[in-house]
């Protein structure tokens, strides 16, 4: 139990102390205050393309990618988000104002204006930038997972797919191949009840995801993914068995997406009271709760801690806004070194017919 | 419980616009088309994601599934190579599937029951597989690098593929209904920025008649210089032709709409007319369909040229996000023009 209360009170709960429970609402917070400030530019079509929120799955991100072992040089666990884990990115070190630069198509976004938005890297942070075809994430972090072993590195790999990707053949073949060769990997069917508009009963006989880890012979384990206490235990003891060499890890958390699949989708096709269901088990408002009725933190921590995320929300949006456009002269980057992309032969001095 | 024909919807209006005189978009010609033939054929039935309830990502099978039920509409796991082969099968057993990708980006997924299965079979002895792949492709959206693809090219090289990619919304409802009759498998290609396109409304005939896949089509009659094109480029490319002939060429366009089997003599006989040829693609530059045809031309028309073949494409990348980053990467109807105007100098 505490030690002692306030701040600087440790172990807590499930070995977290104060200072980590007030890092966690931090990480919470910024992805909700992120993701509002995003919906609003998208609606002055000021963010280009398509907006993915996570509304509701705050918990799966942040609780996960906290349970790692974080470091920004390059040694640390490695993490590939899905596309509603903006709040895993946010815990590896990704900057808001990144994420807000790749969705306004901006130069200064980390891939300069090429990708959208949650698709960038950093391995030096421990992210690996996703594509939109499912299921080849499971396959690239079984393979980053693959070098911690043969190198005999003490790293997890962690990685998210949704409860339709979990239908792709890549998922198998990916986790199949990681389990096969007893890879540090994790992955987490992040299990919302919906892919775009298919409900989960239509992708699968299953009863379950985490029914498919005895299949594969590896450690598997579920929880409610709207606690991000839960979250985090239940990362931290697969990181535990996996660390250990035991193969992969297969983990399923239950939460919702409490908007459509992106911002154009009015879910029309949701049940009526399906929605103001999983509002009452917010994750934000669970974790204030559960906080405050321990005495783990008071409310004047928390309001500190809103109102310090809306500065630096604040702070990226300005930092996006000022970014420029990309100039032309970019769009040729190489796919290849030292191979240079042909420019359009039109827009360049095109030769004079007659061989003056 | 009551029967499906008991409960089931009538025919919505927003199937019925040529039926009533209206005219259609693109892809509203593409929803009567599938409509039209689940109605004339029992055996044809839809499968792709959301394409029930939901209507399908683009809505073009919205209120199907509440006439002709979850049988005939089916509403797929996110399995692209699952399904697409399970499409081969049913249609070996006398079903035809048409399948819906929900961006063709995503037929990549499929690539190995499309190429190594379905476009051999008849050639195998295993009998002809009457499916269709259909779904949205092309750029301009800032829709990035996977939302945007124009993937043909990967199985234009494979034999037992046929290809097609309208630019009308007369030519996609006629040639979608060609495709679900045609015995061999169809990969059908809609440029998702034509769907909607205002421009491209037109009321058609109740009856059009159904033209066979494999031939193209005079998009615009002309004498000097022949642009050989398809697609989005179609329009830039007509939007090129009005400013040369301010200039005094004549342009004519050839609209493929089928890439294959390709119709070489439409091509040839428009080159021994013009004596000049500029193949124009959204695709990218290198690998796309324009070699082929400079080849097949160089092949049976060389003597008719009076300046090389030339093209306008895409550059040599994934299709960019950002817009002037995407705007660079595409071809447009300023390239078109100067490509034209070195042509007939040439």
């Amino acid at each position: 139990m505490a030690k002692r209360k306030g701040p600087e009170a440790t172990g807590l709960i499930n070995g977290l102390g104060a200072s980590e429970l007030l890092d966690i609402y931090t990480y919470l917070q910024l992805t909700r205050q992120t993701e509002r400030v995003l919906s609003a530019l998208y609606r002055q079509n000021r963010v280009i393309g398509g907006l993915y929120r996570s509304l509701g799955q705050e918990a799966t991100a942040v609780g996960s990618a906290f349970a790692l072992r974080r470091a920004s040089d390059g040694t640390g666990d490695v993490i590939a988000p899905a596309i509603r884990n903006l709040g895993a990115l946010f815990v590896m070190g990704a900057r808001p104002a990144d994420v807000m630069m790749q969705y306004m198509a901006r130069s200064g976004s980390p891939t300069r204006g090429r990708e959208q938005n949650v698709h960038f890297s950093d391995l030096q942070r421990g992210y690996v930038g996703l594509i939109s075809h499912l299921g080849v994430m499971i396959e690239v972090m079984a393979g980053v997972a693959l070098s911690f072993r043969l190198r005999g590195q003490d790293r997890v790999a962690l990685t998210y797919i949704g409860d339709g990707g979990a239908s792709t053949g890549a998922f198998h073949e990916g986790f199949s191949f990681a389990a096969a060769q007893k890879a540090p990997l994790i992955v987490i069917v992040e299990n919302n009840g919906y892919a775009y508009s298919t409900p989960t009963a239509r992708q699968t006989a299953a009863r379950a995801f985490v029914d498919k880890a005895a299949a594969y012979g590896c450690y598997g384990q579920r929880c409610d993914g709207n606690d991000v206490f839960d979250v985090y235990s239940m990362v931290r003891s697969a990181t535990a068995q996996v660390r250990a060499g035991h193969g992969p890890a297969l983990l399923e958390v239950l939460t919702y997406r409490r908007l459509g699949h992106a911002e154009h989708d009015d879910q029309h096709y949701v049940p009526a009271g399906e929605i103001e269901s999983w509002e009452a088990r917010d994750p934000l408002v669970r974790f204030e709760n559960r906080v405050l009725e321990n005495g783990w933190l008071d409310e004047a921590l928390l309001a500190g801690v809103r109102e310090k995320v809306e500065g630096m929300v604040d702070r990226a949006r300005a930092e996006a806004e000022a970014s420029p456009m990309p100039g032309q002269d970019e769009a040729a980057t190489p796919v290849m070194a030292g191979v240079p992309i042909a420019a359009p032969w039109t827009r360049q001095n095109i030769p004079d017919p007659h061989g003056k | 419980m009551a029967n499906a024909a008991e409960t089931k919807a009538g025919k919505p209006e927003h199937v019925r616009h040529t039926e009533e005189g209206r005219a259609v978009t693109m892809l509203e010609a593409i929803r009567e088309a599938l409509w039209e033939e689940l109605e004339r054929d029992p055996d044809v039935f839809l499968m792709g994601e959301d394409i029930g309830v939901y209507g399908g990502a683009f809505k073009v099978t919205e209120g199907f599934v509440d006439f002709f039920g979850p049988n005939r509409v089916i509403d797929t796991p996110i399995s692209e190579a699952g399904f697409t082969g399970a499409a081969a099968g049913a249609a070996h057993m006398g079903m035809r599937p048409v399948v819906e990708m929900q961006f063709m980006d995503f037929v990549s997924c499929a690539y190995e029951p499309l190429t190594n299965y379905i476009a051999t079979s008849r050639w195998r002895g295993a009998g002809a597989i009457p499916l269709v792949v259909r779904g949205p492709v092309g750029g301009g959206v800032r829709g990035g690098p996977f939302h945007s693809q124009n993937p043909e090219m990967a199985f234009f090289h494979t034999p037992g593929l046929k290809i097609v990619y309208p630019s009308t919304a007369r030519d996609a409802k006629v040639l979608l209904k060609a495709a679900i009759r045609d015995d061999d498998p169809v990969l059908f290609f809609e440029h998702k920025k034509l769907y909607r396109a205002p421009f491209l409304r037109e009321v058609l005939s109740a009856d059009e008649p159904v033209e066979p896949l494999g031939r193209a089509r005079v998009h615009r009659p002309g004498s000097d210089l022949t642009i050989v094109t398809y697609g989005m480029m179609v329009h830039e490319s007509q939007a090129a032709a009005t400013t040369l002939a301010e200039e005094g060429v004549d342009v004519e366009i050839i609209d493929l709409r089928t890439l294959s089997p390709l119709d070489e003599q439409a091509i040839i006989d428009s080159v021994k007319k013009t004596s000049r040829l500029l193949v124009v693609h959204e695709d990218t530059r290198t690998g796309g369909i324009a070699g082929e045809i400079a080849m097949r031309v160089n092949e049976q028309a060389f003597e008719f040229l009076d300046a090389p073949i030339l093209r306008v494409t895409a550059i040599d990348t994934p299709v960019p996000y950002s817009p002037p980053l995407e705007d660079y990467f595409l071809p447009g109807a300023p390239d078109i023009v100067s490509a034209g105007r070195y042509l007939v100098s040439y």
